[in-house]
């Protein structure tokens, strides 16, 4: 063994990234290509729909209920083409997809990331503690975890109507909905960075740190918190799948966002009224679109566990 | 000359790996006659282990194994479908793994797996075969087989399982046993008893044994015959003694030297001794650390009401009542076997572990009770740890980490000087100061090592505590380090308290020495007196079971 480390390769940034086995292993999953360019084109869409959208379905003005119930791929008697149909009152579908997608990512990016900043926080505490307040902060996430998610954020919801003014109300929905999904599923964040908390706090890089007095606050941060981000991803991700859905359900039930400004799960809703009368594209459409999003976020998740998984490769 | 029972030619192992291909056994021969002890000698990844897995036929993808014959007794062995090997493993060949732990189900007594075994492969009946595994675990020295044969693995300390997965081994009656570091995970003195007990064994029932292990002491009381591997070739083949004292090859001959042997004296004390000075030891000095009547107690009561109430209570003495003190530049080494509460101790002195009663003094500041005692002990106190894996965070470079005591400490606040810093203590521990933008993984378990001790180093400290500091590392490694630390100490007179299972290590690095067993401090002074002439019986057990290759036939 000499002195001499291995000669340092200037290599970039860029180089590292494609080189790294996480790249190497995306590029063997075709599973993980094909989910990842849905989701990817999902989102743009979502986030261009102002630009891209044929109509704007939210301007009155612009809605003739001549268009309404135009089948998909045909032009009204109004002569406005709608390559998905129209529903009741004569919105493109295709721009309220648009549009509600918007909504949809909104809301679920949003809770997830609420989710994700309190259950980790919750998380590294109870790992780092230990004792007592572990017990409590667990003993409630177990509360939580037997109880089906969808249940709690309504209860949220519910208590927050109660709360809220009625005039405000109209404003501050998509803010409820977020606190209502994010604290419904904050308990696998805290249960995952617990335990991988309490094993980083064993090694030896902890009690070097501990030894010259930095700061617990310091050491969760800077020491354990890069270490247990693996696991957070995998969850953050799949968390984003079940946070949309979530919000498609809660909106479904009709306690969700307000039907001025329609998720998909709004339009599902919405569509569902007219499935027999032979409208099915009101339905279909949405709901398609919602499978589509929530499965490739989801498939990428899974993808992404197996990567960061060692033992898998 | 007899026809061998294992005869091995140009076995290759190949991994085929994203990044190229990694030939961990590049074509290898050798045989292993009945009734012989072949010890099989490297450091870590010489391809040891990877060359018992292949002749068992456990190498798994993306391995490739090329041979051009492998035979047991004139059969050939090799390139067998799963069901062939799976005649032979347990069978013909037993196997002996480093963890008794893990290589016994939990879930069952040792008794059901021997009599599993033993009917699997042998045409006996249930009562026969208990009998016969009885008669095993006796043969292998365990006490009142009758009754242990019902307990489950846990119930064991780790020698006796180790004991019962030798037992398992040799229940079918195999032709060759291939042992796999079987002693690593022991304490010393059990250490002595296993390897006497699977050499007996084999020896009367004429089975070959293949050990494979990287302490040359092992090798030497053990085995007959020896290879020594390097980067999966063999180095030099021969019987032991030849090779031990008459080592041939430029490898093999650094190999032995790095290992520091319990018989050779401190090379401190020889010096003085040499010059007449060894009483010259500035005795009246204050020393600089003060350990007094150290007390340490972990409550493992069941329940909290048990521990109100004081009904079922159970209090473990981890140190119990221990005093020493360190003089200034010198070395204290504490030795004991695993849970004699070395690392509890050290616990207590680096600020990790409140002491349940006593006081350790840093200059005669109680560095727990004191005003104060917080930043004397931070300041003065470091700790270099015995996993280098563990012990530096993997997501920080390597710069950071050696400055994270300067900043925690606030030590300086102005990065370009800790940049200086910390090139400085890279050249001071024979790194490039270069490294500092890279990160741990992309070092060796030596070089990270001496990270860490650059780190222990970067606030300046008077006091290290060595946790075992290259019981990880191979034994080149370990002398280069041991050899960084002293010449570290010489530099900026640094104090150490060396924790060691090693007592070979410890005899060479120490000025003075303590042996703890059961959290007692059984005997205390210069090295050379306890080395020299031990008082305590337990000392003397100790010193005699150490596995040394001058005890070599």
């Amino acid at each position: 063994m000499t002195d001499v480390t291995t000669p340092a390769k200037p290599q970039s940034r860029l180089v590292r990234v494609l080189d790294s086995d996480l790249v190497f292993s995306y590029r063997r999953s075709p599973i993980a290509i094909v989910a990842s360019i849905i989701a990817v084109v999902l989102i743009l869409a979502a986030i261009l729909a102002p630009w891209i959208a044929p109509y704007n379905p939210f301007n009155p003005r612009t809605l003739n209920l001549m268009d309404g119930f135009t089948k998909p791929m045909s032009t009204s008697f109004a002569g406005n083409y709608f390559l998905l149909g129209a529903d009741h009152q004569g919105r493109d579908l295709l721009s309220t997809i648009l549009y509600g997608m918007r909504v949809s990512l909104f809301v679920g990016l949003s809770a997830t990331l609420f989710a994700m900043t309190l259950g980790v926080s919750l998380g590294l505490i109870a790992g780092y503690r230990g004792g007592l307040l572990d017990a409590v902060i667990m003993r409630i996430a177990d509360i939580q975890l037997s109880f089906p998610a969808i249940l709690i954020a309504l209860l949220i919801f519910g208590v927050a109507r109660g709360l809220i003014p009625a005039n405000q109300q109209e404003n501050t929905v998509l803010v409820v909905l977020i606190l209502a999904i994010g604290l419904s599923n904050w308990a696998q964040f805290a249960r995952t960075v617990r335990g991988a908390t309490m094993v980083e706090r064993q090694k030896d890089y902890v009690s070097a740190a501990r030894i010259m007095g930095v700061p617990p606050i310091f050491i969760l941060i800077k020491h354990i918190l890069p270490n247990v981000v693996g696991p957070v991803l995998v969850i953050a991700t799949i968390g984003l799948a079940l946070a949309i859905i979530e919000e498609a359900t809660l909106s479904f039930l009709g306690v969700g966002v307000p039907p001025t400004q329609p998720s998909l799960g709004t339009l599902i809703r919405i569509g569902q009224q007219f499935l027999f009368s032979g409208e099915w594209w009101i339905l279909a459409f949405p709901a398609f679109t919602l499978i589509l999003l929530a499965l490739s976020v989801n498939l990428l998740g899974d993808w992404l566990r197996d990567a960061l998984n060692p033992r898998l490769r | 000359m007899a026809e061998p029972l294992l005869s091995v030619r140009d076995l290759k192992v190949v991994f085929h790996l994203r990044r190229g291909d990694f030939t961990a056994v590049n074509g290898i021969s050798f045989d292993i006659m009945p009734g012989e002890v072949l010890g099989v000698v490297g450091e870590s990844g010489a391809g040891k282990s990877i060359t018992g897995t292949a002749i068992m036929g456990l190498v798994d993808r993306p391995g490739e194994v090329t041979v051009s014959n492998i035979s047991l007794k004139g059969e050939r062995i090799d390139g067998l479908d799963e069901e062939g090997y799976r005649k032979i493993r347990g069978k013909r060949i037993g196997m002996v793994m480093q963890d008794p732990l893990t290589s016994l189900n939990p879930l069952y007594t040792v008794g059901e797996q021997l009599v599993e075994t033993i009917q699997r492969h042998l045409p006996l009946n249930q009562a026969q075969a208990r009998e016969r595994a009885i008669k095993l675990l006796a043969e292998a020295g365990i006490p009142k087989p009758e009754e242990r044969i019902d307990a489950y693995p846990h119930q064991f300390s780790g020698g006796m399982r180790q004991r019962v997965v030798i037992s398992l081994a040799l229940a079918a009656e195999p032709d060759l046993v291939i042992a796999d570091e079987p002693t690593s995970a022991l304490d010393v003195s059990v250490q002595a008893q296993i390897i006497k007990v699977l050499k007996e064994l084999c020896a009367s029932r004429g089975v070959g044994v293949m050990l494979i292990t990287h302490d040359m002491g092992v090798i030497a009381e053990a085995a007959d015959r020896m290879i020594v591997m390097n980067k999966g070739e063999i180095v030099e083949t021969g019987s032991v003694g030849d090779i031990i004292n008459r080592p041939k090859e430029p490898y093999t001959i650094k190999l032995i030297e790095a290992i520091p042997s319990i018989k050779s004296q401190n090379p401190r004390y020889a010096a003085a001794a040499a010059k007449g000075q060894v009483a010259a030891a500035n005795e009246d000095d204050a020393p600089l650390v003060t350990v007094e009547n150290l007390f340490c107690e972990f409550d493992l009561s069941p329940s909290v009401l048990s521990r109100l109430f004081g009904g079922n209570r159970k209090i473990i003495k981890a140190v119990n009542d221990v005093s020493f003190t360190i003089r200034r530049g010198s070395t204290y080494g504490l030795v004991g076997e695993s849970g004699s509460g070395k690392s509890t101790c050290a616990r207590m002195m680096v600020g990790l572990q409140p002491p349940t009663a006593g006081s350790v003094k840093l200059e005669g500041v109680d560095i727990w009770n004191d005003r104060g005692a917080a930043t004397k002990r931070r300041r003065s106190i470091q700790m270099i740890f015995q996993d280098p894996y563990a012990s530096l965070n993997p997501r920080w470079r390597v710069g950071d980490i050696i400055a994270e005591p300067i900043r925690a400490l606030k030590l300086s606040s102005s990065n370009a000087e800790v940049a200086d810093r910390v090139a400085d203590l890279l050249t001071k521990v024979r790194l490039d100061p270069g490294v500092m933008h890279k990160y741990p993984h992309e070092f060796s378990g030596g070089q990270r090592q001496r990270i860490a001790i650059a780190r222990a180093l970067s606030s300046q400290p008077e006091f290290i505590i060595c946790d075992e500091p290259t019981s990880a590392l191979d034994v080149s490694v370990q002398a280069q380090v041991l050899e960084l630390m002293t010449a570290l100490q010489e530099e900026f007179g640094l104090t150490y308290l060396l924790i060691s299972h090693n007592l070979a290590v410890v005899r060479q690095m120490a000025d003075a020495v303590g042996v703890l067993h059961n959290g007692v401090l059984v005997e205390s002074g210069p090295v050379e007196e306890i080395f020299g002439n031990p008082q305590a019986d337990y000392t003397r057990m100790l010193l005699d079971a150490v596995p040394d290759i001058s005890k070599v036939a």
